[in-house]
């Protein structure tokens, strides 16, 4: 009796083949993209740890200064538990050097494998170095072996990386415990060095937040427009067979038995969908990691692997997914299914006349949740309340599209004259019901492309002004200690139009930690310093020395702003003359003129030069430089470089999100497809009648065209203002919760357009085969209907 | 960085370890190695053979205060060359003693920067602010502190330098490895321990080894006993038993002028008479030691059952008192034990 029972269930899918295909592809991809996203997560978590474990420096106090290998034996020798490091960039790459001692490095240091004496004997004698598999160093360089470092991360001998770098010093020496009370202090031990707490603030982790939080929100999107196929497939499947249903018990097939069958149905979809969504699932973020390594290489200088592994947890929590899905589309078909009187009319349901009270209630909610995420924009703070807020506009947003649909269909419909065009807007009207989940699905997929191109644009824009204004000199110049300094400002008289010099010390702003910068006062920095918020005169009573200028982060974080005064720490209370915009930076910063500088930091050399020169000078001058104080790379850099590198990691940062957003609006068109392509089959007995009149099946299938486009450009033209309202919640509410500025938002109407008119195109393509498929249609097919008894 | 398996590799050149480093009895391409019939030439041969690959300056002193309470103080510079010409690695050990703890310490050091060194004249040994040093071997200052305890001794040679086997040449296998192998068996000690429930005065006995090799064990050796001992009568007694499919047994007894006699095989006997769970593994503390043919038959017995140096490649190493035909003390070191 179960054979028989599930080979009748299961002739339903060998009879709708596409709906089957349906079902198992939009669970797969909902299941997949949840996936992907959480697999990136995941792997740049992984990445995090193991860089903060490469040497766990993050944790240690330090102490830094100009230091050698000497300076390193002096303080062993005294008794302190020190080991060097060298830091910098290998010449010609943008992959970090780590010059270690491996003898001293704390015991959490992980990643190569000294296990060999012959690995550690080329280690130490310069002729290996660790780096992440593929890594490609230019030649003269030691041979890389492979290893299982940080991403970005060379890891070398400190003896090597002074080679490399061509460099005598250490960068800093890290202070282990464990060492004996009661030695001579660092400071005292190595005059002219400073030791530095832990610094908490550098934990990558913390910082990268708000962007997998970004991401867990797109994926969460995606599995949504995902479970909204699913549940029009499922549900139609239900309601198709509600005549099997009426038939299989009728012969004496018990209801929990049907019930228990169609479970086990639903377990099997569970388990093809799930393992098909995990191998999707890896393959979009096998595609997206790359993108996602460089962003956050590029913003938080947190190096990701941009390989893949798929562990057994995936599979887990695919399978989780894909079951969840399955449960909320198909609980509420089993659980009416299980409570279904013997005899109950097959009548289905879903395509009955669309009731105005189940529209009203959509309407109701819909603005409840628009007033909802108006409350939490205004009122709400934190960045879950930011999200929030997103989720209740998209989702109001959603639930008001169908009434509005009606609403502007039956004005359709009323202004109508000829019959055919009466009988087209009433017939879109009486799919709203069964397309409206498909549609809202577009909805959302239309407004999150719309919202967060324009928060894209818009911070392009605003960043590659400001970058302009803030790399102003032409030339940047970084001297590796107080002499060179002063050699070069000697060296740099007389050739070039203005050299400013910069200092910056670590200071405790407010308490949490931050940097303090020196400038000295020049046109360049009046001229072009991007100021929010500013007392009258801020440059004369900055020049003056009588105050401070600080950024935005700051400033909104502590609620400070021009005209009242901070705490600089060792900076002292000043007034903050104004406040700056400062792009990328997590922590609090604060400008201070050269003067008062120097009395709060007596011991801070000025080390870092603009040079304001004329461009067309610039490589000359450079080359100069280089060659007259055998200056390695990464102390000499270049404006239109920098500018250039800059530009690029903010490209990289929005390319994944662009990804997944294309993904999304594939996704929901693909929904469309699905419910139009069902709905086909669905609504011949109300067409039947219509051709049975004279309407030719060709006109019939224009006419279905017709309504996709119709339908489609309603939805675009509410997903419109949605994704403006989300571009405006993401600029100037997640934003300022997560980074700490806020952006102005500037309109792309070209943009908007054209994403409105892809998604008329997306939703016209996807009624093009159910129409294809209704001119082609077999009269006989037509003529059934009526002989057919429902 | 994986330290472990970094020192893994720096003690694969080490020979206080035999276990299951068989590859090492084959190590000494392109290394020096050691010749009978050496001529020592001093203050020089104080000093580092970098030819060789490994050495070690090992420096025991058994110790006692002013009630009689036993101590036991290590301090130990190992030098390893990874290759002939290569890169050379210095290792500290630091234990100190007592009847009721044992604190261990372990440093590294890459050579080629003063971090750690020998020099021989004046002589002066170190690793960080651990240090041996004096103007020669007769009188020595030995400093080392960790961050729980440490220790601040005079030590002061009593009697000449010995040489053990052949003159020096030590032969440690049936099939022939060796090393040089002398020692200062004569010091008298006084000075310091820095312990954590406060300063003890201390006085005592110690013994400095030299010895330096390029393959030291045979593959097939597991680890080694080894004894150091002050007897009451003046004389001095080193036996050392190396362990595995080639047993192999030796002894010095050295005259309290300094004379050497060397014994081999059978001469010496050693036999666990009792075992101690020490990290998990059973370690012989208490051992009979005879050596018939200078009427000696002592029982050995370890001051502190758990002198166990938990170094990245862990062993036993501490004070022991010997009674039975003399009274002595001593110190006792035993690896390969699993």
């Amino acid at each position: 009796m179960n054979r028989a029972a599930l080979g009748a269930l299961l002739a339903h899918w060998r009879r709708h083949p596409v709906q089957l295909a349906t079902l198992v592809i939009g669970l797969a991809l909902a299941t997949g993209l949840w996936i992907g996203v959480q697999a990136i997560n995941a792997q740049a978590r992984l990445s995090y740890d193991r860089a903060a474990a490469t040497l766990g420096q993050e944790n240690l106090p330090r102490l830094e200064g100009a230091l050698t290998l000497d300076d390193f034996v002096t303080a062993r020798r005294a008794g302190w538990l020190v080991t060097p490091v060298l830091e910098g960039r290998i010449p010609g790459t943008s992959l970090r050097l780590l010059g270690i001692d491996p003898f001293t490095a704390p015991p959490s240091a992980a990643s190569g494998d000294l296990g060999e004496a012959e690995v550690l004997t080329a280690f130490l004698t310069g002729e290996v170095v660790f780096a992440p598999p593929g890594t490609d160093l230019p030649p003269g360089l030691p041979a890389v072996q492979a290893a299982d470092v940080a991403p970005g991360l060379v890891l070398a001998d400190i003896a090597a990386a002074q080679a490399i770098l061509e460099t005598e010093r250490i960068t800093r020496l890290l202070v282990l415990p464990g060492a004996r009370d009661g030695l001579t202090p660092l400071t005292e031990l190595l005059p002219g060095t400073t030791r530095i707490a832990p610094q908490g603030e550098t934990d990558i982790a913390r910082l990268t937040d708000s962007f997998h939080l970004n991401l867990t929100a797109f994926g969460l999107l995606a599995f949504a427009v995902g479970l909204f196929i699913v549940h029009a497939a499922i549900g139609l499947a239900f309601e198709q067979r509600r005549t099997l249903f009426r038939t299989l018990r009728a012969l004496g097939l018990p209801a929990a038995r049907l019930t228990l069958l169609l479970a086990a149905e639903l377990v099997v979809f569970t388990f093809v969908s799930g393992t098909l969504g995990i191998l999707l699932g890896y393959g979009v973020a096998a595609l997206l990691l790359p993108g996602v390594a460089a962003t956050l290489s590029g913003l938080y200088g947190a190096g990701v692997a941009g390989e893949l592994s798929l562990s057994p947890l995936w599979w887990l929590s695919g399978f989780a997914m894909a079951g969840l899905g399955l449960a909320l589309a198909g609980g509420q078909a089993l659980w009416q299914l299980a409570r279904l009187p013997i005899l109950a009319p097959a009548m289905p349901r879903a395509w009955a006349r669309a009731r105005a009270v189940t529209l009203r209630r959509q309407g109701a909610g819909g603005i409840a949740l628009l007033v909802v995420a108006a409350a939490l924009a205004l009122w709400g703070d934190g960045l879950l309340v930011g999200f929030l807020c997103l989720g209740a506009l998209l989702l109001g947003a959603a639930l008001l599209l169908p009434p509005l649909l009606a609403v502007a269909l039956d004005f359709g419909a009323g202004r109508a004259r000829a019959p055919f065009t009466q009988w087209l807007w009433a017939d879109a009207r009486q799919q709203v019901p069964g397309l409206s989940l498909a549609l809202m699905a577009l909805l959302l997929a239309l407004s999150a492309n719309i919202g967060v191109g324009t928060m894209v644009g818009s911070f392009r824009a605003t960043f590659t002004g400001w970058l302009d204004q803030r790399l102003a000199a032409e030339l940047y110049l970084y001297a590796a200690d107080a002499e060179e300094a002063r050699a070069m400002e000697a060296f740099l008289d007389g050739r070039v139009d203005a050299v400013l010099p910069v200092a910056i010390a670590p200071a405790r702003i407010e308490g949490a930690p931050g940097q303090i910068f020196a400038q000295t006062d020049h046109a360049t920095f009046r001229d072009n310093w991007p100021v929010l918020d500013a007392v009258p005169g801020v440059w004369d009573r900055l020049a003056a020395g009588e105050g401070a200028l600080v950024n935005e982060q700051l400033a909104r974080r502590e609620g400070l702003w021009a005209g009242e005064s901070v705490d600089l720490g060792q900076g002292g209370m000043r007034e903050i003359l104004g406040v700056y915009s400062d792009y990328g930076n997590p922590a609090g910063q604060a400008i201070l003129n050269a003067a008062p500088f120097r009395e709060a930091f007596p011991d801070t050399p000025f080390l870092t030069f603009g040079l304001r020169l004329d461009p067309g000078d610039v490589q000359a001058l450079s080359s100069e430089l280089v060659a007259r104080f055998d200056l390695p790379a990464d102390r000499i850099e270049r404006q239109a470089e920098v500018k250039a590198a800059a530009l690029a990691i903010f490209e990289q940062t929005f390319a994944v999100t662009a990804a997944l957003n294309v993904l999304t609006l594939g996704v929901a068109a693909f929904a469309l497809w699905a419910s139009l392509t069902t709905l086909g089959t669905m609504r011949l007995p109300q067409v039947a009648p219509v051709w049975a009149l004279g309407t030719t099946r060709a006109r019939l299938a224009q006419a279905d065209l017709l309504r996709a486009l119709l339908l489609a450009t309603f939805t675009a033209l509410l997903a419109i203002p949605t994704g403006i309202l989300l571009a405006w919640v993401l600029l100037s509410v997640v934003n300022v919760q997560a980074f700490g500025w806020r952006l102005p938002l500037l309109a792309d109407p070209m943009g908007w357009i054209v994403l409105a008119l892809a998604a008329m195109a997306a939703a016209v393509l996807a009624a093009t085969l159910p129409a294809w498929r209704l001119w082609r249609m077999s009269p006989a097919e037509l003529v059934k209907v009526f002989a057919h008894e429902r | 960085m994986n330290v472990k398996a970094l020192l893994l590799a720096l003690c694969l050149a080490m020979p206080a370890q035999g276990q299951g480093f068989a590859g090492l009895g084959q190590g000494g391409e392109g290394f020096a190695l050691p010749t009978p019939d050496p001529t020592f030439t001093f203050p020089e041969d104080h000093g580092p053979h970098p030819d060789y690959r490994i050495e070690w300056w090992y420096l025991t002193a058994a110790l006692e205060d002013a009630e009689g309470r036993a101590y036991g103080v290590q301090w130990t510079l190992f030098r390893s060359a990874l290759t002939p010409e290569g890169p050379q690695v210095w290792m500290g050990h630091f234990g100190l003693t007592t009847p009721e703890a044992h604190f261990t310490g372990e440093r590294l050091a890459r050579g080629g920067i003063a971090q750690a060194g020998v020099t021989a004249a004046p002589f002066a040994a170190w690793i960080d602010d651990w240090r041996m040093e004096g103007t020669d071997l007769a009188a020595l200052d030995l400093v080392a502190r960790t961050g729980e305890a440490g220790y601040d001794l005079a030590l002061s040679a009593e009697g000449p330098l010995v040489f053990h086997g052949d003159a020096g040449f030590s032969v440690k296998s049936a099939t022939g490895q060796a090393s040089y192998y002398y020692s200062q068996p004569f010091y008298a000690v006084s000075g310091t321990l820095h312990l954590p429930e406060g300063d003890v005065a201390v006085t005592g006995r110690g013994w400095l080894d030299r010895e330096w090799s390029s393959q030291p064990l045979e593959g097939d050796q597991e680890g080694w006993d080894w004894f150091s001992l002050h007897l009451d009568d003046g004389a001095r007694l080193m036996a050392f038993a190396l362990r595995g499919g080639s047993d192999f047994h030796y002894a010095s007894y050295i005259h309290p002028d300094g004379r050497l006699v060397p014994f081999y095989g059978d001469a010496l006997e050693l036999t666990p008479l009792r075992t101690a769970e020490v990290a998990g593994r059973d370690v012989p503390v208490e051992w009979r030691l005879s050596l018939p043919a200078e009427g000696i038959d002592l029982t050995v017995e370890a001051v502190n059952d758990d002198s166990w140096q938990a170094t990245l490649f862990p062993y036993w190493e501490g004070p022991v008192r010997a009674t039975g035909t003399h009274e002595a003390v001593g110190f006792l070191e035993m690896t390969g034990y699993e």
